[in-house]
């Protein structure tokens, strides 16, 4: 089993040397990629079973001992997170094959996607700090190219802010894996997690703090988030979609890694449930403010990142549960959500509330898809997102945070409201204004059968997480114990 | 010497950070970059010094700390390949825009002026000047 640990990051990268190889022929490239991501969403899905059954598994790829070489560990949380974002980024690539545009105009779209599956899926596996920044990089490096892959005026001028925003992140990440060095002389996770015990406290609360702030960028907390619904907009929907679905979250990982397993405890609780509770307000204000269907979903990231930080904030199995869970569900939905988005705007031709309309009328199928993401967005029950907040507020409640809790349940009313904006815009009023550009027939299912069938496939993969909430919190509660016991962390990879 | 070590890449965070904070690409690549080196003799030096740790040269207890080289030649080149594409995306924005100013999100502007627009309208009201004034429509002025 620990044999296979490493396929998940060399597959994609393999996969994308080869796609460069069979450049010439866009067919080629497609059964490279969906081969390879199909093949790397089943291995997570064994792994995700198998870690689940006997414990977290370590590799020390190269046969360097622990705090030395390069170390792979898959626990719980890695390993859902791998299994969630390998499904997503299989869905999403078959919904860009079937989209006009991004897949088809570039030859490099395939391979450089394959190499941004090969990051996330590192930066969940790494036990080790610099390994963590290579991945980041590898991830961040794959996405300035997605992002700025049209060439457009506004992608050109958003993808210079994302890529300086995020050189600074990695620059802050760079100095703090130096001064981790030079206090502990070890980059390893596990290793860090025995020899930050006899660190100064104060020289402790700094490091926890500076990574704070190294992945508060990367996540999009307040108030480090301005960069994200400004950028994340301008490119296709599906890169989009996966930016949203995926690259926040790695951020969100990499908080929850850090803070629990070499800083448990040093990070104030009442300093991360206020940027929780400011992140979650700031961000539903934004999305209320805008009449964009992309720029709305965009600043709700925001928001919803507020949610898994409370989870954090929290620091009590049953809080990081609620998070592990509302990561789950949040990457699916938010990913359903921005696909929807680009069926919009592929099918009545705009982006701007103003410019659609009538599309219940005209696309009932559509107005599904979007409908289900969107309540679930909101936490209404039955579906995904109330299970989320449900674990939440719960945890919250049981803890006495009620004010962060308060928070959380206005701002769900919030996000209805915005999501209703939206509904209302587009699927319900008529248009006010001719759209930028003709749109697209509307087919028996509502758009292209390669865009529908992913997008609906989605919307079904969170209506079963709402049908398989009891085994899915069980497993999300299983994953916050280890998360709360770094011993057996660090027991897996020093041996 | 290690004072000295720390003293620049203090120097170089600073005017870094200084000129991040401009408006034009060219000085924000600049500071991009300084700000980078900083970082990586920051690395540099949190490992201990010594001899070049080759063995059989010299006494091992002798070595510097071969373990942040290593990293910070990884860091070197990870920098240097985002600068890199930094710099042709500054150079497509160029021949897009012919300026070298970092622009102002259009969206942003509109969201922002509506507010504006509110206040005039209120105003409006107030004292009561019947038609004639033209309301600029926000939405239209998006079309770019």
């Amino acid at each position: 089993m620990t044999r296979l640990l490493p396929l998940p990051v060399v597959l994609p990268l393999l996969g994308a040397g080869i796609s460069v190889v069979v450049g010439r022929s866009r067919t080629a490239q497609r059964v490279v990629a969906i081969s390879v991501l199909s093949a790397v969403t089943v291995l997570s899905l064994v792994l995700l079973v198998h870690v689940d059954r006997e414990g977290p598994l370590a590799v020390q790829v190269g046969g360097w001992p622990a705090p030395i070489g390069i170390t792979l560990v898959a626990d719980r949380l890695a390993a859902i997170m791998l299994a969630v974002a390998s499904l997503m980024l299989l869905a999403v690539l078959v919904y860009a094959i079937g989209q006009p545009g991004a897949e088809r105009n570039h030859v490099g779209f395939q391979s450089v996607y394959l190499v941004l599956a090969a990051g996330v899926a590192m930066s969940f596996l790494t036990g080790d700090l610099f390994n963590l920044y290579v991945a980041f990089e590898m991830m961040l490096m794959a996405s300035y190219v997605l992002i700025t892959l049209g060439g457009r005026r506004d992608q050109v001028r958003a993808g210079m802010t994302y890529v300086v925003i995020s050189l600074i992140a990695s620059v802050l990440f760079l100095s703090a894996i130096a001064f981790a060095y030079s206090a502990t002389g070890t980059v390893n996770l596990a290793d860090l997690a025995v020899k930050l015990q006899d660190v100064p406290d104060g020289v402790r609360s700094g490091l926890a703090a500076l990574l704070l702030v190294v992945f508060g960028i990367k996540a999009a907390l307040f108030p480090l988030f301005f960069w994200l619904p400004d950028s994340y907009p301008t490119a296709p929907s599906p890169v989009t979609a996966i930016f949203a679905g995926l690259l926040t979250k790695v951020g969100i990982y990499a908080i929850i890694r850090t803070q629990t397993l070499l800083f448990p405890g040093d990070t104030p609780k009442a300093l991360l449930l206020a940027i929780a509770g400011a992140t979650m307000l700031v961000g539903v204000l934004g999305a209320i403010a805008q009449g964009d269907v992309k720029r709305i979903l965009s600043f709700h990231i925001v928001s919803q990142i507020g949610y898994m930080v409370m989870g954090l904030g929290i620091f009590t199995a049953a809080g990081i549960a609620g998070a592990v869970i509302y990561v789950i569900h949040h990457i699916v939905v938010k990913t359903t959500l921005f696909l929807t988005g680009g069926l919009i705007e592929h099918v009545g031709g705009s982006g701007r509330l103003t410019r659609l309309g009538g599309m219940v009328r005209t696309n009932p199928a559509l107005a599904v898809l979007f409908i289900l993401p969107a309540l679930s967005l909101a936490g209404i029950p039955p579906l995904s997102g109330f299970v989320a907040k449900f674990a939440l507020v719960d945890a919250g409640v049981a803890d006495d945070q009620y004010v962060v809790v308060a928070v959380s349940l206005l701002v769900s009313l919030m996000t209805l409201f915005s999501m209703l904006k939206i509904w209302t815009g587009v699927f319900w009023t008529r248009a006010d204004e001719e759209p930028d550009e003709p749109g697209h027939p509307v087919g028996v299912l509502g758009g292209p059968v390669l865009m529908v069938v992913p997008t609906a496939v989605l919307v079904t993969l969170s209506l079963a997480i709402a049908v398989a909430a009891a085994p899915l919190y069980s497993l999300s509660l299983r994953a916050a114990d280890d998360l709360l016991d770094p011993a057996r962390y660090v027991a897996v990879v020093l041996g | 010497m290690s004072v000295l070590l720390a003293a620049t890449a203090a120097l170089l965070f600073a005017m870094g950070t200084w000129l991040l904070l401009q408006r034009q690409l060219s000085r924000i690549i600049i500071g991009v970059g300084l700000v980078g080196h900083g970082a990586n003799l920051l690395l540099i030096t949190s490992g201990r010094r010594g001899v070049a740790p080759l063995i059989g040269t010299a006494d091992e207890s002798a070595f510097a700390d071969p373990l942040p080289q290593a990293l910070v030649l990884t860091g070197i080149v990870i920098t240097f390949g985002v600068t890199t594409f930094l710099l042709a995306l500054a150079y497509r924005s160029w021949l897009l825009t012919k300026g070298d100013e970092v622009e102002d999100d259009i969206e942003d502007r509109i969201i922002g002026r509506q507010g504006a627009l509110d206040e005039e309208v209120q105003d409006h009201d107030v004292a009561d000047v019947p038609g004639g004034d033209t309301e600029p429509e926000p939405a239209a002025e998006a079309a770019p």
